[in-house]
């Protein structure tokens, strides 16, 4: 059977792959929205169930859509986020093929064929907009925890009822381990975070939130051909915030304030002993130091744009409390840890992706989302194009410029779109 | 090298530009990122002995010091010896602090921070029960080190923390000192 030919295969119907969607039908090229299964898929089935967007409703601005409800400065549930990108997909009109898992893509002479569980389709581009977050990455040391300790993935945490009773030891403090640390050891269970390079972040500061701040001062605004390091802007990890309707922090200071006792980043395992780094008391400054510099940055902001007057004044949040000497290993054989929770961060899969644009770390080799592979785009990645690149509110942007770059490929590549 | 800003000359005498070509240029052929780093012991008598370090591999080939460096090491009269020398733990604070040090005016040099004078002091706690074998719940090395900097620069009291805070983060020895790592002996 001959594959069927579109214009533009977008794999994957989430936010990104929704607003590359709606860009090319603005400029009338035709196109097919992937979908392994149902708009929102990945918000809809690999999320746990106390999750909320990190970002206030109103800053989830989308092509041809903006926040119009009664409470902008909410932060949206799963379940709102699933049923806010079903509408928008709705409104798009976009050519969505759900329950259509991609199988591979190849490049043939000029074009690119991709293979579906519902049959082959031929593309002059290709727009992988499939997710920063398909695998959780586990570091290869989990195979040494004992088997008398379950292990879970956040993609297979859903809530602490989950958990047996007894402690837990949560690997990594970033958003996802700050936010299970603080609902495990709500939940009863005493838990153990181990913490290694983190971004500590307020959710409020001086009466707004803190991506307000990010927003009205232009830092998520801030493009990837002006860093000097945009390797490590790629790879920064994710700030410690919760999206919780009472706005509480989710810090080092306010998970020790319950009762979270703190370690050092996970560095080995050994006859079932878990060994943390010594580094934990500098973790915390470079963190404490990080965090005041943006706060510099926004003071510095609010003063210049004239807004300071009408705002709280600035202040500064108590230096991380870290104590004296803390514990360098732990048994997780002697029955205190029953469970231990892998937040140690996702990567994409693109398994399924033959052509050769990989680097040896396994990741894609692209200038701004333009892959290396002609007609070849990437969309949602972190720091892709801004500093918002992966935020819901960056992928308008992006997509924006990533359609103008691939109507002007499939000009220069020959026939014109559609 | 001289780095200027706003009219003023910053050296500290490190190669900023060097070590960031080598950067570079090492992230496109990691495997010349590989280097052995080796050292050579020779007991002399009673507990003194002396170290020498001169070849090491790198780059994709061997590689050897300017000169032959030796270090003698020994334990103090307290200990019955003949102190020829520092002690082995002594070495141990010796490598953390002149790794710490050129990180710190690495850093600054990156930053445009010009120093004019960097001092550490360390301090390795120890309780030698462990060592002696008087009691097995002590622990043979340190139960903790302190290293406190004073730092002359001109910069602002949060730039130079955030100085030996960068250090830290990129110091191999810190890194050795506060992570395990495999150690394997073997005898002829």
């Amino acid at each position: 059977m001959r594959p069927i030919r579109t214009t533009v295969a977008i794999i994957g119907a989430g936010h990104a792959g929704l607003a590359m969607s709606r860009c090319l039908t603005e400029r009338s090229i035709d196109h097919a929205v992937f979908e392994r299964g149902e708009v929102a898929n990945s918000w809809k089935t690999e999320r746990w169930d106390s999750l909320r967007l990190l970002t206030p409703n109103w800053q989830s601005r989308l092509p041809g859509h903006a926040y119009a409800g009664n409470d902008p400065h909410g932060y949206r549930t799963m379940a709102e986020t699933v049923a806010f990108l079903q509408g928008y997909s709705r409104s798009i009109s976009a050519p969505v093929l759900a329950h259509t898992s991609v199988t591979s893509v190849r490049r043939t002479d000029d074009a690119y064929l991709v293979s579906t569980t519902q049959g082959e389709w031929r593309s002059r581009a290709v727009v992988l907009a499939s997710g920063a977050c398909n695998i959780a990455s586990v570091p290869a040391l989990a195979a040494g925890v004992p088997s008398t300790v379950a292990s879970l993935t956040p993609m297979q945490y859903r809530n602490p009822g989950q958990l047996p009773e007894g402690g837990v030891l949560v690997v990594g403090a970033s958003a996802t381990g700050v936010q299970l640390t603080d609902e495990i050891q709500r939940s009863g269970r005493p838990v153990t975070l181990a913490v290694g390079e983190h971004i500590r972040m307020p959710r409020r500061y001086r009466g707004r939130d803190i991506q307000w701040w990010m927003d009205a001062a232009g830092i998520l605004d801030q493009r990837f051909e002006e860093l000097d390091d945009l390797e490590r802007a790629r790879n920064v990890p994710s700030l410690q915030l919760a999206g919780y309707p009472d706005g509480r922090p989710v810090d080092l200071n306010a998970l020790t304030s319950l009762g979270v006792r703190l370690v050092g980043r996970l560095a080995g395992l050994r006859d079932g002993k878990a060994l943390f780094s010594g580094s934990l008391a500098n973790q915390a400054a470079l963190s404490d130091l990080k965090m005041n510099r943006l706060l510099d940055t926004i003071d510095y902001w609010a003063a210049r744009a004239g807004r300071g007057s009408a705002l709280e004044p600035p202040r500064r949040f108590a230096a991380t409390r870290i104590e004296a000497s803390p514990p360098l290993s732990l048994d997780l054989t002697r029955g205190e840890i029953r469970a231990v929770i892998w937040a140690t961060g996702y990567r994409p899969d693109y398994s399924w992706l033959h052509v050769p644009v990989f680097d040896r770390k396994g990741r894609v080799r692209h200038d701004g989302g333009v892959a290396d592979s002609p007609g070849l785009y990437l969309m949602g990645l972190q720091f892709m194009r801004r500093r918002k690149s992966a935020l819901i509110d960056g992928a308008g942007d992006d997509a924006r410029e990533l359609s103008a770059h691939l109507e002007r490929y499939l000009r220069a590549s020959g026939r014109v779109a559609a | 090298m001289m780095d200027t800003v706003a009219g003023k000359q910053v050296s500290n005498g490190v190669n900023v530009e060097a070590l960031l070509g080598a950067r570079d240029a090492l992230s496109k052929a990691p495997q010349a990122a590989k280097f052995t780093w080796r050292a050579t012991c020779k007991w002399m008598h009673g507990t003194h002995s002396r170290t020498s370090v001169k070849g090491y591999y790198g780059l994709g080939q061997e590689q050897s010091h300017r000169t032959e460096f030796t270090f003698d090491m020994d334990h103090p009269e307290v200990f019955a010896s003949e102190d020829n020398g520092a002690t082995p733990v002594e070495m141990v604070l010796t490598g953390l602090a002149g790794c710490l040090t050129a990180g710190v005016a690495a850093v600054a040099q990156h930053r445009k921070i010009q120093l004019r004078s960097v001092k550490a002091t360390l301090e390795g706690g120890m309780d030698i029960q462990g060592i002696l074998g008087i009691d097995a719940d002590v622990r043979n090395g340190f139960d903790g080190i302190k290293v406190h900097f004073e730092v002359d620069a001109d910069a602002t009291r949060e730039e130079i923390e955030a100085l030996v805070a960068q250090s830290q983060k990129r110091s191999a020895v810190y890194d050795i000192l506060t992570n395990p790592t495999n150690v394997t002996v073997s005898v002829n």
